[in-house]
């Protein structure tokens, strides 16, 4: 089967889009961009191919085997969190032996053998965590290695450190060097390996099912064995120049953005995209060619960094902002979009008293108004209206546009997919398959 | 606009490539910081002046040296020396808003006053502020007056608000130049005016003209055998600054339409500070100043990828001759009233759009790209409707870009280079339609 890669290079995450021969998005990737483009291109491309795989599972389980009709979600989630926990296990090896490999140098003299026994001990109970973190009701705060992993180890290691009289600064050494190097190291090929242990264990441990094994094998097998091709590549974002990607193979984001939004709603006009760094008004004709772009000068205020920050201010988590926003029943006005300002002014406002939720509704408003400028610039809003980027995401910044936009353009279709955030990946991958058809 | 002068211990790294013409320029820009720089030793008068509005051919007939505090802007710009003297201004009181290029000049005066040769500039004897196109430029003889307390003149001309120019403005401005100008120079310079010595001074400027326009509109040729506005400021800067008027422009302009010719004949691109450049690719117009402290950087955004610039607003600044203006010895004063009149930036916006949708027609360009000047605002205010009215009437697509002119804080190569590429490519999507999109 021939697939056509787009891979966006964010400042803040790398994303990979799979389209096979009939435009259908197969598979969808994300990861940390971790400064290092190349492993994120690798690591967002096989994210890809995984979740290419179970879109491949599921045609080939929907067809073959209809007695999971109806139950299909779940099994296929949860084929693929027994799926994750093999590769969680696999990496946590890697990362066992690469500690116990950088256990050298005069810190450690003397007491080699007894580090190795609290990493061996460390990892022996992640590794029996391994069945919760992946259990079919587990919340997971990430799913990068990095996040799961790290939290776990440093919380376990500090409390067998403690009990064995050892530093935990020397744990926390190894750890240090080690979890770069394995993060940046290729994922094992094994990839349809990992698939079937976890497809074996699922039929064996949840019966509720009622399939047949064999068929059910079969059925997966097919998908596994199916030939995925790379027909071509088409890269974007901010790292594409840094990649060993010739020429051809690279388009600016503005376009990939513009005719990704195009491939999810087809009557998009106009394109707001706000991202880690950058905000871009843009215009698309029907076809999803770019006409027209603006987007912000010399300075990030307004874009997502800028949500980043005032989270670190205000001490919450990035995706708690939102949802507090939204219980405010009176918007504080926050005049500046210079980041650094809008940090002294929310702790102006919280020392004069204002609520939390008021405060943060201002800021989300001081956001999108800094967007509708460059919109405005960009030569303003047409039916249809389609808005993209992790910003999208943020039901207060949603709501706050959704008003301005009727305040300033009246009644107009607003777009906002769930997968917003692979728009511009979503473009790439259209290029590269009109690339080669 | 400019003269483009580099010491050899300043130049980058690889040394650009130069024309023939290139140097002769060279040693032009030399002579006249030179003449500058000694006048007071040698007794000579000094008239400051600015570009657009420059009454070369009349300061001539008063043996004033002619210095251009823009030219020393753009000078020190690029010779990365007005980031200093930017914020020498600032500390002086300027704020971070102001034209960088008056803070530049502000700064310079601050810390040495020395022209590119190394030696202190010399206080002038007069100021002539003959165009007011711009307000800033008012102010900015407002601060020299302050420092060098002398004489000032002002000839005031009308901006063409309505788009042309009419009959009174041209007498208003006549009768300034009689009544105010010409009695306040004849004064400081104890010379006698001699309208036959003017007369003679305008003859030449037209005959450099006739080959500056022809210069500028071999663009029209595929390959355009110029840049017309990277290259563009090369080839204006006699003609825009102190030699308009003299032999040495005449020279300068004949040997500069050889070349071209030469390049018309053999097919061969423009030249860039790299050589030959490649293949052309893209031909566009540009609106607005270029960034002067990372000039070529900028310029090597276009050539790398096989851009040209085919005809730009901003190399019409310091005057408009390709629609047929001529300075005219029959009617000296009045020529000089009309060339005032005529310079871009005393044109209304829909004066600006006709001449913009005439070049993206007229030299088959792809596209209108403005580099818009963050301290500029004379310049700057409108461009977006410009923008969107030239997309409208040619139906080709624009982009904005915006730095600074001389302020290096304000130009951040990756956005620019991010924001180029990303034109480009729409304008080979629109070149294609939907298939050739990425091809």
């Amino acid at each position: 089967m021939k697939t056509f890669i787009g891979i966006d290079l964010g400042s803040t995450t790398t994303k990979a889009v799979l389209l096979d021969d009939n435009a259908d998005v197969i598979g969808r990737g994300i990861t940390n961009s971790r400064s290092n483009y190349d492993t994120a291109t690798r690591v967002a491309k096989l994210e890809a191919i995984i979740d290419a795989r179970l879109t491949l599972c599921r045609r080939a389980l929907k067809d073959d085997v209809p007695e999971l009709a109806g139950r299909l979600d779940d099994f296929l989630t949860r084929l693929e969190l027994g799926f994750r926990r093999e590769q969680f296990l696999e990496q946590l090896r890697d990362l066992e032996q690469t500690c116990i490999d950088h256990i050298d140098g005069d810190r450690f003299a003397g007491q080699e053998s007894a580090v190795t026994d609290v990493l061996e001990a460390v990892f022996s109970k992640l590794r029996d965590e391994a069945a919760e973190i992946y259990g079919p009701n587990a919340e997971r705060r990430s799913d990068f290695f990095r996040d799961i992993a790290g939290s776990r180890y440093l919380a376990v290691a500090e409390d067998l450190a403690k009990q064995a009289g050892l530093s935990y600064d020397l744990l926390l050494n190894v750890y240090d060097k080690s979890i770069i190097e394995v993060e940046n190291r290729p994922p094992s090929e094994d990839m349809s390996g990992k698939f079937l242990r976890s497809l074996e264990e699922l039929v064996n441990e949840a019966p509720e099912f009622g399939v047949d094994a064999a068929t059910v094998e079969r059925a997966v097998k097919s998908a596994l064995g199916v030939d995925l091709e790379e027909a071509y590549l088409v890269g974007t974002g901010y790292g594409r120049v840094t990649l060993p990607f010739s020429k051809e193979h690279i388009r600016s984001e503005i376009l990939c953005h513009g005719l990704g939004a195009h491939m999810m709603y087809p009557d998009t006009r106009t394109v707001l995209d706000i991202g880690g760094q950058d905000t871009k008004g843009i215009q698309v004709d029907p076809e999803g060619i770019v006409e027209n772009f603006q987007m912000n000068d010399r300075c990030a205020a307004g874009c997502g960094r800028y949500l980043g920050y005032i989270a670190d201010e205000m001490k919450m988590g990035l995706h708690e902002l939102g949802p507090m926003a939204m219980k405010s029943t009176r918007s504080v006005r926050i005049n500046s979009t210079c980041t650094v300002f809008a940090g002294a002014e929310l702790r102006d406002r919280l020392a004069l008293g204002e609520k939390r939720e008021d405060i943060l509704a201002g800021l989300h408003r001081a956001i999108i108004l800094r967007a509708m400028s460059i919109i405005s610039r960009s030569g303003g809003i047409s039916d249809q209206f389609t808005f993209t980027g992790g910003v999208a995401k943020n039901e207060a910044a949603v709501r706050e546009l959704r008003k301005l936009v009727v305040e300033n353009y009246g009644d107009v279709t607003i777009n906002i997919n769930p997968e917003s955030i692979y728009t511009g990946a979503l473009g790439a991958a259209t290029f590269a398959r009109r690339a080669v058809n | 606009m400019t003269e483009i002068t580099t010491s050899r211990a300043e130049r980058p790294a690889k040394d650009a490539v130069k024309d023939e013409s290139m140097l002769k320029q060279k040693a032009m820009m030399a002579g006249h910081y030179d003449r500058l720089t000694s006048a007071t030793e040698r007794g000579e008068k000094v008239c400051a002046t600015f570009v657009p509005g420059n009454l070369n051919e009349l300061i001539m007939c008063f043996d004033f040296a002619n210095n251009l505090p823009e030219v020393n802007a753009i000078q020190n710009g690029l010779r990365k020396k007005s980031g200093r003297y930017v914020m020498e201004s600032e500390k002086l009181g300027h704020s971070e808003d102001v034209c960088t290029y008056v803070k530049s000049d502000i700064g310079m005066m601050a810390m040495g006053n020395l022209a590119p040769n190394g030696k202190p500039l010399p206080s002038p004897d007069v100021l002539l502020l003959s165009y007011t196109g711009c307000f800033t430029f008012m102010k900015w003889f407002e601060l020299l007056r302050e420092q060098y307390q002398c004489e000032t003149i002002m000839l005031h001309t009308p901006y063409e608000g309505d788009g042309w120019v009419t009959e009174n403005m041209r007498n208003y401005m006549v009768k300034q130049l009689k009544e105010e100008v010409i009695p306040k120079l004849e004064r400081v310079s104890g010379v006698k005016f001699d309208i036959d010595r003017l007369r003679e001074n305008l003859k030449r400027s037209a005959v450099a003209e006739d080959d500056l326009v022809y210069v500028l509109q071999s663009a029209k040729n595929k390959p355009s055998p110029i840049d017309a506005y990277f290259g563009g400021i090369y080839y204006i800067g006699p003609i825009f600054g102190a030699f308009r008027g003299t032999d040495d422009a005449i020279d300068y302009y004949r040997t500069l339409r050889a070349e071209v010719q030469d390049r018309l004949d053999n097919g061969r691109g423009p030249v860039t500070p790299e050589g030959d450049m490649g293949e052309e690719k893209y031909r566009l117009v540009t609106e607005g100043p270029p960034n002067y402290t990372s000039f070529r950087d900028f310029w090597k955004m276009f050539y790398d990828e096989g851009a040209v610039v085919v005809a730009s607003s901003y190399t019409k600044v310091g005057g408009v001759y390709d629609f047929g203006f001529r300075h005219d010895p029959e009617r000296p004063l009045e020529s000089l009233a009309e060339y005032c009149l005529g310079v871009y930036t005393n044109r209304s916006l829909p004066q600006r759009v006709d001449m913009l949708v005439d070049y993206v027609n007229e030299y088959e360009a792809d596209g209108l790209l403005i580099n818009s000047i963050k301290s500029c605002n004379s310049f700057s205010a409108g461009q977006l409707l410009i923008m969107r009215e030239v997309e409208k009437r040619t139906g080709k697509p624009a982009a904005f870009v915006e730095s600074d002119l001389v302020d290096p804080r304000y130009f951040s190569a990756a956005n620019i280079k991010n924001r180029m590429e990303s034109y480009f490519q729409m304008v080979d999507q629109k070149r294609a339609g939907v298939k050739g999109a990425a091809a």
